[in-house]
């Protein structure tokens, strides 16, 4: 009865988006208020019959209820309860479910909170919004519905995917989707001001919280997927450049761009064609991640649902939304025009740079996916576009980027020169080299590149630190005034401060992972010692145990420094019977400074306790995790600006009393 | 969405676990070994996704790993390994897609990007850039007015 009343919730969902999508936007068009108000109403009216719909899917999981087929293929009665709720969305069906959810809830957000909005804006947002809505949901209902009963019912489930029942696996789905979702905020104000023909800095305003708040959680959900990556597949690797990260990777690109451009576009009412055209492809990226990754369309991919029907109606779709949003693109575009104007040497340039950057970027991740499927389409032949490609290509792109970055968060708006820049880093420069030369002091060198990664890091770091002595006016003026400048500065600059830190400290530990690594692989038996970097390894027992929904073969190791015992590990090797299908567990001792890593394989040799044993010693990955937090972190910071807080620019009012009035440019209001 | 990264993966991992490398596989001399691992990243286990024969504990990879390790003994420079195992199984293998026409657009594209974008960014600076006003200094009173006005001393 429950799932039914879901079912129907679903149904009645998508009228009210078809009704939210014609009403508003032609409302809005004529100038009819009655039907912009509708817009408000019927965003919350969604999001309620989608939780519904959601709630009512999730009875079925928790319950176990095998009638409906999605619950019966995955999921089982004996799975922990917290995999039963993850199971939710650990499909293709129930995933969209929560795709929609997320859209929903941030489409009521926008009527709900969007009450400064000019009314025709919102209306339009939020009949775009719809739009998106009614086209998920028809897709959900028409190719994925999750609600169908089967007939005669099972016994019990065939359980969920055993890689998926993890919790680094089972809570980042949702931390991707708000991302991917999030963008659409975006998107739809880029249409919406495209339909009204002004694009102005409160615009950007509106714009960039939404774009942090999708923004910080893509990085966190990236984050999350390549923590899994390496705890749960065993060999220490933590992204492989495969075309479903590529997926992910290239909605954080634009949206990292955007987020860039709309500052422009707040402080300087100016590149506005060019952040819209961001916003569209942020949430284009988005959508043809979705597309790719459940239509089968990429060799690469083993996706979600293999059915033609569901890829030819994803592509429909995506080739609507994002069509529909270029052309009007480019019919409406010339309409806005830019304001603030700048020298050469300034901030909005080292944002240009920024941008390109970032989008050229974006261009190689989505060339380098696609590419295997167009020579396959053109030549017949098969190739493979893996992670020396992308290497190669980005990774100087990436250190520019990064050399970028100092300069123009120490350049002013408008105009600037490099001289005095220069000069304000020259401690930073100095430090980043010593620091560098100290680090391959203590560690010996390996390569060059691990040479300039160190250097790149350093620099980010150093250079965000001198920014923040600069304006604390540190040295220069007493410690405690300096300490009441920092506590002024808006949160915006203090969020954009720790991220920039953040891509220094995630840097520093993509350096230590990837090329400082130390691997030891051997067979081991109960007993048995290696080394692993400072480290011994002895291998103390191997038991068999059962547990929950899966059989487990455990290890024992002790890690031993300078001969005492500094911790005990057990790596483990899981059969789950349900879904007959063998998972590894490997263990981590993590440090501050380095994991110690080991995973256990298949018997070898004579003793039957003997065992493959990989044994890694990872310096810094506790840097790429906390990096990765850093910027999410940032970005939730700069979310909680007193700028959005206090709400969108009312021009009439007078302007709130600047919090640290000579602080920084960005601190000013951008009226 | 990642989720589906897994089940690419499934299809590599249902069958052992994740270990690719056996340490029987490893050749005796340091040097050579350290080749055919390098040489073996380059190339891709082909019935996986996307993975190289040195992560990918699939029997074909397995077998490409000894078929490498031979050629290395033998004498065979890193390119003629390469080589080899390219002549056997196509481009395909090659985890780095090699420079040649019909692949120059997926080489030479971003680089193309990179300087249409630059110009047009320059382009734009130049639209933007406006004669420059020269700016009296401010004299000591007009600072002494600002630090009044921002409430600093």
């Amino acid at each position: 009865m429950i799932t039914e009343i879901g079912h129907y919730a679903l149904v009645l969902a998508l009228v009210v988006a078809l009704g939210q999508t014609i009403i508003p936007l032609r409302a809005a068009h004529v100038g009819d208020e009655k039907g912009m108000t509708f817009a408000k109403n019927a965003s919350m009216a969604q999001f309620v019959l989608v939780l519904i719909a959601f709630l009512a899917l999730m009875h079925a999981y928790v319950t176990s209820d095998f009638s409906v087929e999605n619950v019966y293929q995955n999921s089982h009665s004996e799975k922990p309860m917290i995999y039963k709720i993850a199971g939710v969305w650990g499909n293709h069906e129930g995933s969209m479910i929560l795709w929609i959810l997320m859209l929903a809830f941030l489409g009521a957000l926008v009527g709900l909170f969007g009450g400064n909005l000019p009314p025709s804006l919102q209306a339009r947002v939020l009949g775009i919004q719809a739009l998106i809505g009614a086209c998920f949901l028809a897709f959900s209902l028409f190719t994925s519905n999750p609600f169908l009963r089967m007939d005669p019912v099972p016994v019990n489930g065939t359980d969920l995917n055993p890689l998926l029942q993890d919790p680094g696996l089972a809570f980042h789905p949702p931390f991707l989707y708000l991302g991917y979702v999030g963008m659409s905020v975006a998107f739809s104000f880029s249409v919406a001001a495209l339909l009204e023909g002004k694009v102005d800095p409160a615009w950007a305003r509106w714009v960039r919280p939404w774009t942090l708040l999708a923004w910080s959680s893509l990085t966190l959900g990236i984050a999350m997927g390549s923590w899994w990556a390496y705890y749960e597949l065993g060999w220490g690797g933590y992204w492989f450049w495969d075309p479903v990260e590529n997926a992910s990777l290239m909605p954080w690109l634009a949206g990292t761009a955007l987020l860039h451009s709309a500052i422009v576009v707040e402080k300087r009412n100016t590149l506005k064609l060019w952040t819209i055209l961001m916003a569209i492809t942020a949430f284009s990226t988005s959508l043809l991640g979705t597309f790719v990754v459940r239509s089968g369309v990429l060799t690469s991919v083993h996706s979600f649902a293999n059915d033609p029907d569901r890829g030819v109606l994803l592509l429909a779709i995506c080739i609507v939304l994002t069509g529909g949003a270029f052309v009007l693109y480019a019919w409406r575009g010339q309409a806005m025009k830019a304001g603030g104007t700048f020298q050469t040497v300034s901030r909005e340039s080292a944002l240009i740079l920024n941008n390109l950057l970032l989008s050229v970027i974006l261009f190689i991740v989505l060339i380098g996916t696609f590419w295997p499927t167009i020579a396959e389409l053109m030549t017949g032949e098969r190739i493979t576009v893996g992670p020396p490609y992308y290497n190669i290509l980005t990774i100087p792109l990436m250190m520019l980027l990064a050399a970028v970055m100092a300069y123009g968060i120490l350049l002013p708006w408008k105009r600037g020169d490099m001289k005095t820049v220069s000069g304000r880093l020259k401690w930073a420069g100095g430090l980043t080299v010593i620091f560098t030369i100290v680090a391959f002091y203590l560690s010996g060198f390996r390569n060059i590149l691990a040479v300039v990664g160190c250097l790149i890091a350093f620099w980010i770091m150093l250079s965000t630190l001198t920014d923040i002595a600069l304006r604390m006016k540190l040295f220069q003026i007493p410690f405690k005034t300096s300490l009441n400048r920092a506590a002024g500065f808006p949160r915006a600059f203090w969020g954009g401060s720790l991220a920039h830190f953040g891509i220094g400290v995630c840097i520093l530990g993509m350096v230590g992972t990837s090329l400082w690594m130390t691997e030891e692989q051997t067979i081991m038996k109960p007993g048995d010692v290696i080394d692993v970097a400072d480290y011994q390894l002895r291998m103390e027992r191997i038991e068999i145990l059962n547990i929950a929904n899966y059989e487990t073969e455990m290890a024992t190791f002790s890690l031993i420094r300078n001969g005492t015992v500094v911790s005990i590990v057990q790596p483990e090797r899981r059969w789950y019977p349900v879904a007959q299908q063998q998972t590894v567990e490997a263990a981590i001792q993590p440090r501050w400074t380095s994991d110690v890593y080991v995973a256990i394989g298949e018997p070898r040799g004579e003793n039957n306790e003997a065992r493959i044993v990989r044994a890694y010693y990872h310096p810094l990955v506790m840097y790429l995790w906390s990096g990765s937090l850093l910027m999410a972190f940032g970005g939730i910071v700069s979310l909680t600006d007193r700028r959005y807080r206090v709400g969108a620019p009312k021009p009439k009012q007078a302007s709130p009393k600047p919090e640290s009035p000579t602080a920084a440019p960005d601190a000013m209001p951008a009226e | 969405m990642k989720r589906l990264f897994v089940l690419t993966l499934v299809a590599c991992f249902s069958i052992s676990t994740a270990f690719a490398i056996d340490p029987e596989e490893v050749l005796d001399d340091p040097v050579m070994e350290e080749r055919a691992r390098e040489i073996s990243k380059g190339l891709r286990c082909i019935v996986c996704k996307n993975q190289s024969i040195d992560e990918s504990d699939a029997m074909l990879a397995k077998d490409l790993r000894i078929l490498v390790r031979e050629r290395v003994a033998a004498g065979d420079t890193n390119e003629e390994v390469t080589d080899y195992v390219v002549d056997r199984y196509g481009e395909f293998v090659l985890l780095r897609p090699r420079l040649s026409p019909k692949n120059l657009v997926l080489w030479i594209s971003p680089i193309f990007m990179l300087i249409i974008g630059a110009g047009l960014a320059v382009y734009f600076l130049r639209l933007q850039k406006q004669p420059e006003v020269k700016v009296a200094p401010l004299s000591a009173d007009e600072k002494k007015e600002i630090d009044r006005l921002t409430g600093e001393s």
